[in-house]
């Protein structure tokens, strides 16, 4: 271990005020939510969520900002930057644990539960209770069609689905060669690459977004539409959610490197973002593989 | 018995082992092989995890004793040794098959499903218990039967208290009975310790258990998954009876479910079905919506003033009869038969200020039952 | 950018700010599990007074004080409170307190962020303790939430449990990271990783752990949440789904988690006995190795708590042994401890007669849990006050136990006071005279035949429910001498020395007590 000393930050305001918002926002999204379908939408709670995500994003801004001048003053050691890489990197497997709960349920529904309820396997006989139900993946007919519709049709993998794998795929190849001229120090090529990843992957939300407008208004696969929707919205879900987070990351890092923040030995926040990036590439393989071809 | 009376009989419980008869501190062997199976199993381990403790603890003992510092004792210098690791890492992995085998065959035994003699449903209500003989035209709901009062503290409590039920499953002595598990709303979970039978009945799918008493008697046990508000107050009672009995049972309750068919096209009065109606109200919907029809707010609606008793009574009869999917509130179309259905529906549009002067008729539903 | 390469002097060697600002705004590693031991007392405090609302309703049959509604939601806060608010974090105050001093290090990795992953855990517990007054009142689904319970028949303010259990999880996933990110970094020289401590040691691979579950946790609660207000059906068999699928992915985490609360404990005894045995802990390589197996196979046992919603046969096997196995490990702990007090020169301050106590009565709830672990007897046991017993044994003379070994241990250091051994001693003995009383009777019904999470209870029951119900009265109120204790050590001027035990190895011990506000800012060189 290194004998360097290490920083370690005085006050700071930002913990606490971030938990105040995420506190504000919490109560806000727990009454609003709480109050859709009733007469009336909680205007209160509407409100104390939009305060606390405005105030959440504000802090973290501001946080930011304060590590990013300590960086550029050159308080972080590489000790310091060792912090970092473990931190980021215990995060992302954080992150690789909470697909995995999804993937799991989808797993279990798949192999187990669907079959069972059709009549097969050792506990096949529940099919007594759903007469005339059979177990299909992807399951167009669900137990109770009344209360869960089944989808009437699927989506095709072999178009938009494809087309975002090739959008992720080449986006990681793109934010690869930005490092590259990173190292290199051949700032317009980093701006250019990492131009190229961030459109990539705006073109994949955007896709996605169209993807599900079909799957609504069409297919008739919405969250309602049994477990298969269930299952199918909740992990496309979250890897959009995560793709559109690490786009705006992406961005921030764009900026910084047209301010010149990086150079070729320093650049740890690049590299965390295109950490993130190439995790949220690999999750969505595994959705192109198990939510959409198998 | 009052708090010295308890310590009392505490101190009588360790001095005399004599006492032990009225206090139950283990398992019960129960009255099946699987039961008995069980019990030895238990014991076995229990004596094993009592035999490593005498021997841990009694080291762990003996050093306190004389290894301290107040003796004299000067600590010596090893930390370090190989093979009593090995060792007792080992000796503990066989004493664990020792304990798996036995527990391997009994599970497997378990398992061992093969054709029983008699199929029944058993389906988990909030909170109460159906039973439905696959096969034989019967069907009935089993339910508390220990008073309110009892419960409240404001009479004696009796002998089975708690663990007493309006309708017991009853079953043959000597047969082979499986039972379909499933559940109408949440998780609960059929357990007789007498049986060992403990399995969870889930909504939407049916797990399956058997068992084979060996000897004619009244078992009791109690729901065993926290299902809600009332997880306390759904005993279990499975009356065993010998092969004729159980026949003689078959034939009484196949009588007097014409005999209820009959009564429902009869004509009651608006005072006769009030009467009826709070009989079964109290029964049936207190548990939710509570006596004085006030609900809970927050979890049951009060059905004082509400405005369906007083609306046309369509809405209110089909939401009796229907339930409401995805709430508490079930489906009494099966529970209940016509009287009682229309003699509730009465009842509940007609008390605690309801007063619609509505009177529903049993053939009314009857028909609507058909 | 030149700049980058040099390392600026950032060491000043100030105390601590002034007022208020001092709490919120803190990088400090001691301030903050200063704040984790005082919210996790006050919790401790508060989930023992629904344990004792809940004894109380019990010390008798039929309904006395509280509807049945209440009770379940009594029964659910406390788990909840006791478990996330309790326990967790008052290990997580200790690790913040002991890890850097105990590896060299100046704070924890990341300050910054250590100070948010603990100000969070007010705002997350104020938000669930304030559903009790909600309409349709608190979580009532028992700590365990299985859907469709927790779903479709849940009251309105389960919305606010899952964003509650969410912000948790957000704050024990940052505190975790920042623990491992710690000990993997900044150890001093010379500190290799088979010179820790063993309290880092199984600190490191308890945030491993939490890093591994507590998202899984999220994605439960995010599921339900899906479940019950955007018509998904997870948890429905109507749409495909299936209750049983919450219980696979909750005890994925629940297991674990309960190993969670158990590690540092061993960690923190396997401090104290070579303490107080003037000793080398015996087997130090083989009790790293057995935490770590215990980590492992806590990940493969999880369907333990589900062997009556059945499983097929060869499910109920695999766990039933993979379960089994776990004695093996924890065997060896135990034995190393007794090793190591073995021919050693004993005395027994009060961290050491906790310290003991643990390792006997953990030992005693552990034979119980190998006695569930059995899959056959566990219909037996399973969802009776037997599984109450076993788990308050590891639980209480377990988990607390170890924590009020530690904070006895470690109090001088943080305050620089001695506290009053006599008050300690008196504090020990009531609470493992009465946490016997309390819980020993439990196996006794259990057996006999009482569900749990039940307000009332049939006849049999009458008698140890009683002796169940004074002694958790006894238990509790001793906790009031651990009040005044800590707080007569903080405020008598006891002065003593760096070294504090006579027996005590070790960094924490080398500075002066109570440990000055920065320590460690140059890294001293272990040998
Ligand atoms: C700190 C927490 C903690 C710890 C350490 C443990 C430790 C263990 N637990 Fe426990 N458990 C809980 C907390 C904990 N448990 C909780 C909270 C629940 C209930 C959850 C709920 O439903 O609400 C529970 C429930 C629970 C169940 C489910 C019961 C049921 O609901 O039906 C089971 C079943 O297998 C189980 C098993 C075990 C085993 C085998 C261990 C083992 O790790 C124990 C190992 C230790 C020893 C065995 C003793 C020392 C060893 C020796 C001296 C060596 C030699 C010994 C032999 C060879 C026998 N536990
Ligand atoms: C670490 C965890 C932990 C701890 C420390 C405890 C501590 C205690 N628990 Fe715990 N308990 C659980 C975890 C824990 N429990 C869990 C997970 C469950 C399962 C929940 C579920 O089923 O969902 C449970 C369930 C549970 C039940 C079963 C409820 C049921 O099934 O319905 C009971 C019943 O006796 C009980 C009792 C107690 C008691 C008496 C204590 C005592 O040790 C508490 C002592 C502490 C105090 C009393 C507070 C301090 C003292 C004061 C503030 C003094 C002042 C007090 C007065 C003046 C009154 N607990
Ligand atoms: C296990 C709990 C439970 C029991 C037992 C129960 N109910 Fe209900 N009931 C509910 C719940 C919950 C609702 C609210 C349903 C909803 O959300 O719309 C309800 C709603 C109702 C309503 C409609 C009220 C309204 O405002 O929409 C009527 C009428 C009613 N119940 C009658 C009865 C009768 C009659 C019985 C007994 C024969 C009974 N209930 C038994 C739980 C119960
Ligand atoms: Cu039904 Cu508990
Ligand atoms: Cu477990």
């Amino acid at each position: 271990m290194s004998t360097q000393s290490y920083y370690v930050p005085h006050q700071s305001r930002w913990p606490i005020l971030a938990s105040l918002s995420l506190f504000l926002m919490a109560i806000g999204a727990g009454g609003y939510i709480n109050s859709l379908g009733k007469e009336e939408v909680s205007g209160f709670s509407g409100f104390s969520l939009l305060i606390g995500a405005l105030f959440l994003a504000a802090i973290l801004v501001g946080w930011f900002r304060n590590v990013i001048k300590e960086s550029m003053a050159g308080m972080y050691s590489d000790q310091m930057d060792k912090s970092f890489r473990w931190g980021m990197s215990w995060f992302i497997f954080s992150e690789v644990m909470f697909f995995a709960a999804f993937f799991g349920a989808l797993f279990y529904v798949r192999n187990l539960a669907v079959p069972w309820l059709g009549g097969e396997g050792e506990k096949g006989i529940s099919n007594m209770l759903w007469q005339g139900f059979e177990a299909q993946w992807p399951l167009m007919s669900t137990p109770d069609m009344e209360t869960f519709p089944g989808p009437k049709e699927i989506i095709d993998p072999w178009h938009i689905p494809l087309l975002n794998t090739v959008l992720l795929l080449s986006s990681s190849v793109t934010v690869t060669l930005a490092h590259h001229a990173l190292r290199k120090n051949k700032r317009d090529a980093i701006v250019i690459w990492l131009a190229a990843t961030i459109l990539l992957g705006a073109v994949f939300v955007y896709f996605q977004a169209e993807e599900y407008v079909v799957a609504y208004e069409e297919l008739g696969l919405t969250l309602h539409a049994g477990i298969y929707g269930a299952t199918f919205f909740i992990l496309t879900g979250f890897h959009g959610l995560h793709v559109t987070l690490g786009t705006f990351m992406l961005l921030v890092i764009w900026v910084r490197v047209m301010r010149g923040h990086f150079n070729p030995d320093h650049h740890f926040g690049f590299e965390a973002v295109s950490w993130y990036w190439h995790f949220v590439d690999v999750v969505w393989v595994g959705l192109f593989l198990f939510v959409y071809i198998l | 018995m009052t708090l010295i009376g308890r310590g009392l009989a505490l101190l009588g419980l360790i001095l005399s082992p004599s006492a032990y008869a009225e206090w139950q501190v283990n398992l019960m062997p129960g009255v099946t092989e699987i039961s008995r199976a069980v019990y030895d199993l238990h014991m076995t381990i229990f004596w094993i995890c009592v035999a490593i403790g005498v021997v841990v603890f009694g080291i762990m003992l003996y050093s306190i004793i004389n290894h301290r510092k107040s003796r004299g004792a000067k600590a010596h210098n090893f930390h370090e040794n190989t093979l009593v690791e090995i060792i007792w890492t080992i000796v503990p992995f066989f004493i664990l098959i020792g304990m798996a085998v036995p527990a391997t065959a009994t599970l497997i035994k378990m398992y061992d499903k093969g054709e029983a003699e008699l199929d029944i449903q058993v389906t988990g209500f909030q909170w109460k218990w159906r039973y439905h003989y696959l096969g034989e035209d019967i069907d009935f709901f089993s339910s508390l039967s220990t008073p309110r009062e009892q419960i409240a503290n404001e009479s004696e409590k009796g002998e089975h208290y708690l663990l007493e039920v309006d309708n017991p499953l009853v079953i043959p002595v000597g047969k082979k009975v499986r039972l379909l598990l499933t559940s109408n709303d949440v998780i609960h979970s059929w357990w007789v310790p007498g049986l060992a039978v403990k399995k969870d009945a889930i909504p939407g799918f049916i797990n399956e258990a058997w068992t084979v008493v060996t000897e004619p008697g009244i078992y009791r046990g109690q729901c065993a998954e926290l299902c809600g508000k009332d997880h306390g107050f759904m005993p279990i009672v499975v009356d065993v009876r010998s092969e004729e009995d159980y026949k003689l049972w078959l034939a009484e309750m196949k009588q007097a479910k014409a005999q209820a068919s009959d009564a429902a096209t009869q004509d009651w009065t608006l005072a006769d079905l009030m009467e009826k109606g709070e009989e079964v109200y109290n029964r049936t919907c207190a548990a939710c919506h509570q006596v004085t029809g006030e609900g809970i707010p927050g979890a049951f609606p009060a059905l004082k003033n509400n405005p369906i008793m007083v609306a046309e009574p369509s809405a209110h009869i089909d939401v009796v009869l229907n339930g409401k999917a995805g709430t508490a509130m079930q489906a009494f179309r099966d529970q209940l038969d016509a009287v009682e259905l229309a003699a509730v529906i009465t009842y509940e549009r007609n008390a605690w200020g309801n007063n619609s002067g509505d009177l529903v008729t049993p053939a009314q539903i009857s028909k609507l039952k058909q | 950018m030149g700049t980058l390469e040099q390392t600026v002097e950032t060491e000043e060697h100030h105390g601590p700010a002034r007022g208020i600002t001092r709490w919120l705004y803190t990088t400090n590693h001691k301030d903050i599990g200063t704040m984790y031991l005082w919210f996790s007392l006050i919790m401790f405090l508060l989930g023992g007074c629904m344990a004792l609302s809940i004894r109380a309703e019990l010390f008798q049959p039929g309904l006395q004080l509280m509807a049945p509604n209440f009770f379940n939601q009594m029964t659910t806060m406390h788990g909840l409170i006791m478990v996330f608010g309790a326990v967790m974090p008052a290990f997580v105050g200790l690790a913040n307190w002991m890890v850097p001093l105990m590896i060299g290090a100046p704070d924890m990795a990341l300050p910054r962020m250590n100070n948010w992953s603990f100000w969070i855990l007010p705002f997350a517990f104020s938000m669930m303790v304030s559903t009790l007054f909600m309409e349709g009142g608190a979580p009532n689904f028992g700590w365990t939430f299985y859907a469709p319970l927790s779903t479709t028949y849940a009251p309105p303010s389960v919305t606010f449990f899952i964003f509650a259990v969410h912000m948790m999880g957000i704050s024990s996933i940052m505190g975790a990271i920042n623990i491992i990110a710690t000990i993997l970094n900044l150890r001093a020289p010379g500190m290799t990783m088979m010179k820790l401590p063993l309290f880092v040691w199984t600190w490191l691979i308890t945030a491993f752990l939490l890093i591994a579950v507590m998202p899984v946790l999220a994605g439960v609660v995010t599921m339900m949440l899906m479940d019950i207000h955007f018509g998904t059906s997870f948890f429905n068999a109507a749409g495909g789904g299936d209750p049983v699928l919450f219980q696979h992915v909750f005890w994925f985490f629940g297991h674990p988690e309960v190993y969670i609360m158990i590690l540092p404990a061993f960690g923190i005894v396997s401090q104290i006995i070579p303490t107080f045995a003037r000793k080398k802990l015996f087997g130090y390589a083989s009790m790293v190795y057995a935490t770590a197996s215990i980590a492992f196979l806590s990940f493969i046992v999880w369907a333990h708590h589900m062997f009556t919603v059945g499983m097929p046969l060869a499910g109920e096997l695999f766990f039933m042994f993979s379960t089994m196995l776990i004695a093996v490990p924890t065997g060896v702990k135990v034995f190393n401890w007794v090793a190591t007090m073995f021919r050693g020169s004993m005395t027994f301050e009060t961290p050491m007669l906790f310290a003991l106590a643990f390792v006997v009565l953990f030992t005693i709830g552990g034979f119980s849990g190998l006695m569930l672990a059995i899959a056959p007897a566990d219909f037996q046991y399973h969802d009776t006050y037997f599984v109450v017993a076993h788990f308050h044994y590891v639980l209480v003379p377990g988990a607390v136990f170890s924590i009020m070994a530690g904070v006895y241990y470690w109090l001088p250091k943080w305050t620089g006071n001695m506290y009053h051994e006599g008050m300690g001693k008196l504090h020990f003995w009531l609470s493992f005279i009465g946490v016997n009383i309390t819980f020993f009777p439990m196996h006794f019904v259990g057996l006999a035949g009482m569900p749990r999470r039940i307000p009332d209870y049939a006849l049999q029951f009458a008698d140890f429910n009683a002796v169940a119900s004074v002694g958790a009265f006894i238990f509790g109120l001793s906790q009031l001498l651990l009040v005044y204790n800590v707080i007569q050590c903080i405020r008598v001027k006891r002065h003593t020395t760096a070294q504090v035990w006579e027996g005590a190895e070790g960094l924490e011990w080398t500075v002066p007590s109570p440990a000055p506000y920065h320590t460690f800012a140059q890294p001293p060189l272990v040998k």
